[in-house]
């Protein structure tokens, strides 16, 4: 469990990063480690080049705002998860967060780099393609922005270029009248989950104005289902509520594609799925509830 | 007279050490002079069945900071026969181990094909990918079941892939089963899975050309064992080979298998080269090349009585023992004898098969078959109540050996080769204590509530009784310093279960002397050369009982020497703190590390203990300085053999909760009530009882070795081999104490180290059973098995309609 040769460079800016990623064809940015480390070691990878970002100042930025909740590539998960006014504006992060791996792995691992992984079994990417956030890249051709939509394109797989560096992502605000709710099975505290599912529902009266759940681990890529044409005008906490969303949990495991593991069969994936959705969409429509009691809406105050 | 350390709850101190960051294991021997070592690495099997064509090293050969590289035919000598088969058996026809370096064919994913030793790992790995080697792939035979189906062999020459065929016989089982009132038959199976020590296998080694000795540090549960398969592989004298066993990261039962390829690869490299040689083994490597065990399928009969009584109990069983069989029929010969636990059916059958299969090999993992003959056991026993309708514990009563029938013989023949004679226990009063402590009165009234607001829970117990401290012997040396202090050693290892302390407890009891006074050295085969290893729940029983033996001759020579000095009689004196003294009179005493000077004629006035010691004289002027039955200094030397093992026992009860939706398994509670004699440390036992549960846990829910049909090895990670966290275990333990005391060895005591795994699984699925209501037949068990026996039985339940499933059911009448 040694990796094999690679060359290093210590980049002191972003364009350094660039330049190094650029002049090589196959080359890994290194920002925590968490996966590419293990990887390296079982020469499971084994890039000609690695770029560490550790020592670019500034990408360690978590900063929330009204817009949403801002995380530069080095920002580590334990901070994220620290941080009360990132939870405030978007309490979807920390509550995904605090799922991802144990204390050891959230020190030094960063969302950010969590998120290019793009693996469809980690918390993270799923939170972003929910909320519809997005991620800011910089590459030889200047910066973009990627929206989440389009950033995972298969397994392990997103749609940064090889010269390109992750710099920010950005996690949308929760909006008004809107709740959140995040559950996940995993064999034990901390592993990959068997499956999980994250919801946001905005409610109006009572009853949904709009809900989307995402789903991880039982796909290649992480799935956001949109439920709102099932579920609008719904309260979710009657009982015909509770049949609706059953339908609706049932069209979304249309897009799903559960495979089997040493740890659990397809079949047992897809019931999660079904068990995770229903309960997460429903106790995001009760948090909703909850906020829009405590906390009234804009318009409201009028 | 201080304080009696024996029974006391005495803090570990080598938790100082560890805790601290301070231990030093062998990958610690040797990392101050780096230059000076050199790494090897072992290039591995990729196929479960191949036959190798070639081996093309030419890429390797020049590479700079590569020093060698092997493959069998650089082998010459002892070194190029079969790996020692290290306990033979009559039954073990067709025996097999495997070379230093695997010659013609490979037999399971992970077998050494060759050695590489260059200026560092990452050199080393990196010359193995440039080995070119080429296979052809053959059938691969995973599991029991294609084991027993025979039609593909793991070895040509071994027909139906059978090892061993063993049979037992307590009076006429078959025929007093078919005379029972109510039969039953059950298939219970068990999955394979891994000790997985924090810290796996390692081995360094150094060749002092001056002196022609050889120096090994190796993370083992026996160096002696080391020594000697070292020193006849490589055709040296035993005295030319010092194995020391410095801290170890654990062993439950994975390192008592000697010698591995590589401390055989390592110690003629270092040879070879004059240059120290290390192996580190990696976690993979762990996996794929250490051992296993635990994989066994089960059939039982049983005949029984109204009162579930078992009139006869005919058990055949199937042992997949791996590829090869170093360590022979060790493991199901402790399942066929100690399955049998507490009860005492009044006629008994076993029959097994010990199987080859095209996977990594078996050796004894903590518990060594007794986890699986507890299942199969507990599991009947269960069946049996359901079936009568009675309550699991009466049933168990019913069968129980009574404490009046020790000792107890069952009839069979142990591991040891001696009889199967439990030496004491109080079963009736553990059942009590369990019962209680669980609260198995209550449980229905929970179950009930629970079930009333839609949760599912269930109760389950497991009972079993270990043989432990087996022989031949142990030794201990106790050498009392001229300073007082007092050195011990005993030659078994230690892999973290707390020896310096509970040793140290015995002999600063048995001298009266500071506990901190007295320092424990194990496993260095240059202090104790004679010892047998650590495994089998043995070291506290054996060296802890030799430990004693020793420090009473210590005693004996100091209370002789200071009736001389101090002219009084032997038997008005006593040891007290550290001296000895005359009784009535403190103030007439000697200190220990006095009478050490005495002890030698030779006395330099070197320290203040010699001058002290001028004012006193010793020895009959008309006889020599050392008479003839004597030796100079303070020491004591002894071994503690025992007749037969000692029997330590113990009940665990779980309830478990388990989720009607996701079928997540949670433990609501966890009760354990054990004996293993007496105590020598309270704390450090139930250290063990809770590790061993823990492990249980991990056997029970979640680990085991995913093959796939080609004999690739799935899950060989932690990321994938799911050891349980802190946060899977239950976070309140009810430990409970039963003491019965051996009768077999001066200090009372049985073996507690491997006690806790063994009925965890047992407990478990019983708790599970009883929570959903159908059979629980094969552990481990995820949420996603559950999830697929409750799709089943709602299909069965379905389609069957009429019949209610069995409440607490496991088994079916047999015709």
């Amino acid at each position: 469990m040694k990796p094999a040769p690679f060359n290093y460079v210590r980049a002191d800016s972003i364009e350094q990063a660039v330049e190094a990623l650029a002049g090589s064809s196959d080359g890994k940015v290194l920002a925590g480690g968490q996966s590419l480390i293990p990887l390296l070691s079982m020469r499971l990878a084994g890039p000609s080049l690695l770029v560490d970002i550790n020592g670019i100042a500034g990408l360690d930025e978590v900063r929330a705002d009204s817009d949403g909740v801002h995380l530069g590539a080095l920002a580590r998960h334990a901070d994220v998860l620290a941080n009360t006014a990132a939870r405030e504006v978007q309490p979807l992060v920390a509550a995904a967060l605090s799922h991802v791996g144990h204390a050891t792995i959230r020190n030094r691992g960063t969302t950010v780099g969590s998120l290019v992984h793009a693996d469809a079994s980690a918390e993270m990417p799923l939170i972003l393609l929910l909320l519809a956030g997005s991620l800011d890249v910089v590459g030889p051709r200047g910066r973009r922005t990627i929206p989440a939509e389009s950033l995972y394109i298969g397994p392990l797989e997103s749609s940064l270029e090889h010269d390109e560096v992750a710099v920010e992502a950005f996690f949308p605000a929760l909006p008004p009248m809107t709740g959140i709710a995040f559950e996940e099975v995993a064999r034990r505290q901390g592993d990959y989950a068997l499956c999980g599912v994250g919801a946001v529902v905005e409610v109006d009266g009572g009853h949904v104005r709009s809900a989307r759940a995402g789903f991880m681990s039982v796909h290649d890529v992480p799935v956001v289902a949109e439920l709102t044409e099932h579920l609008a005008g719904m309260s979710l906490s009657t009982q015909e509520g509770r049949v609706v969303l059953e339908a609706a949990v049932e069209h979304a495991m249309g897009a799903l594609d559960p495979a089997a593991d040493v740890h659990a069969s397809e079949a047992y994936r897809a019931h999660l799925a079904r068990v995770l959705a229903k309960r997460v969409v429903a106790a995001a429509f009760s948090d909703a509830t909850h906020r829009a009691a405590t906390r009234p809406a804009v318009g409201s105050e009028a | 007279m201080s304080t009696q350390l024996f029974g006391e709850k005495v803090p570990r101190v080598e938790d100082q050490r560890f805790l601290r960051g301070q231990g030093r294991y062998v990958d610690d021997v040797l990392v101050d002079t780096p230059s000076a070592t050199l790494h090897a690495a072992v290039l591995r099997s990729p196929h479960a069945h191949a036959r190798i064509l070639d081996i093309d090293v030419s890429d390797v050969i020049d590479m700079d900071g590569v020093h060698l590289v092997w493959t069998h035919e650089d082998l010459a000598g002892a070194m190029a026969e079969p790996l020692p088969l290290l306990i033979p058996h009559p039954a073990l026809t067709h025996g097999r181990t495997q070379y230093t370096l695997a010659k013609d064919t490979v037999n399971y994913v992970g077998e050494a094909v060759a050695f590489v030793v260059a200026d560092d790992r990452y050199l080393a790995e990196d010359a193995l990918g440039r080995i070119s080697v080429s296979y052809e792939p053959l059938p691969a035979v995973v599991g029991i079941e294609s084991a027993r189906a025979a039609e593909n062999l793991v070895h040509d020459d071994v027909p139906g892939n059978v090892a061993a065929r063993m049979e037992q016989n307590v009076g006429d089982a078959p025929t007093a089963i078919d005379a029972a009132p109510h039969v039953l038959e059950l298939d219970l199976s068990i999955e394979r899975s891994a000790a997985m020590p924090l810290e796996g296998r390692g081995t360094v080694a150094r060749w002092d050309h001056d002196t022609s000795r050889l120096q090994v540090w190796t993370s083992t549960q026996a160096s002696t064992g080391v020594r000697a398969a070292v020193a006849a592989k490589l055709e040296l004298d035993l005295g030319q080979v010092d194995v020391i066993c410095p801290d170890t990261g654990g062993g439950f039962g994975v390192k008592i298998n000697h010698p591995w390829p590589e401390d055989l690869l390592v110690t003629r490299a270092a040879q070879v080269t004059g240059q120290a040689v290390k192996f580190t083994e990696d976690r993979r490597e762990h996996f794929i090349s250490a051992a296993h065990e635990r994989a066994q399928e089960h059939h039982i009969r049983v005949g029984f009585d109204d009162q579930g009584r078992v009139q006869g109990l005919d058990v055949e069983f199937w042992h997949d023992n791996g590829a090869y069989t170093p360590y022979g029929l060790i493991v199901p010969i402790i399942t066929s004898t100690q399955l049998l636990g507490p009860y005492k059916p009044a006629n008994y059958r076993v029959r097994f098969d010990s199987l080859y299969t095209n996977t990594v090999i078996v050796t004894p993992y903590r518990g060594a078959g007794r986890p699986q003959g507890c299942f199969a056991m507990e599991r009947t026993i269960d069946a049996i109540a359901a079936h009568l309708g009675l309550d699991r514990t009466a049933v168990r009563a019913a069968n129980l050996i009574q404490p009046d029938e020790f000792p107890y013989d069952q009839g069979l023949i142990f591991q040891d080769g001696r009889p199967l004679i439990y030496d004491s226990g109080d079963y009736p009063a553990m059942l009590e204590k369990i019962r209680k402590l669980i609260g198995w009165d209550e449980f229905e009234q929970f179950k009930a509530e629970a079930e009333a607001e839609g949760r599912r829970v269930g109760i389950g117990l497991g009972c079993y009784v270990e043989g432990t401290g087996v022989g031949p012997y142990e030794g201990a040396h106790v050498h009392v310093e001229t300073s007082g202090k007092v050195k011990v050693a005993t030659g078994l290892t230690t892999q973290g279960q707390g020896h310096q302390t509970a040793f140290a407890q015995v002999v600063a009891d048995t001298l009266d002397v500071p506990m901190e006074d007295v320092e424990v050295v194990t496993g260095d085969t240059r202090r104790m050369s004679y010892s047998v290893g650590t495994f089998a729940s043995r070291a506290a029983v054996m060296s802890g009982s030799a430990m004693h033996l020793a420090a009473l001759r210590a005693k004996e020579k100091a209370l002789r020497l200071a009736a001389d000095a101090l002219e009084a009689d032997e038997a008005d004196l006593k040891m007290v703190d550290g001296s000895v003294q005359v009784k009535g009179s403190p103030s007439n005493s000697i200190a220990l590390g006095t009478l050490a000077v005495l002890s030698n004629p030779l006395r330099y006035a070197f320290d203040k203990a010699s001058q002290a010691a001028t004012q006193f004289s010793v020895g009959d002027q008309d006889k020599p300085p050392v008479d003839e039955d004597d030796e100079p200094g303070l020491e004591g030397r002894d071994f503690y053999s025992p007749n037969r093992s000692t029997f330590a026992s113990g009940m665990h009860a779980a309830i478990v909760e388990t989720d009607p939706e996701t079928a997540e398994i949670k433990i609501l509670r966890y009760a354990i009530v054990h004996d293993c004699g007496r105590m020598i440390n309270p704390m450090i036992v139930e250290g063990q009882i809770h590790g061993g549960m823990a492990q249980g846990i991990g056997g029970a829910l979640y680990e085991r070795m995913a093959y796939d049909d080609s004999g690739q090895l799935l899950n060989a990670s932690f990321m994938d081999f799911l050891m349980p966290y802190v946060t899977e275990i239950p976070g309140e333990i009810d430990v409970d104490h039963l003491e019965t005391p051996s009768p077999l060895n001066p200090l009372g005591i049985k073996g507690a180290g491997e006690a806790g795994v063994i009925p965890v699984s047992a407990a478990i699925a019983a708790a599970v059973e009883n929570a959903e209501g159908f059979s629980i037949t094969s552990m481990p068990i995820s949420p996603a098995e559950l999830y697929d026996l409750r799709q089943r039985h709602a299909e069965h339940t379905s389609t069957t309609s009429a019949r209610p499933p069995k409440q607490d059911g496991s088994g079916e009448e047999s015709a």
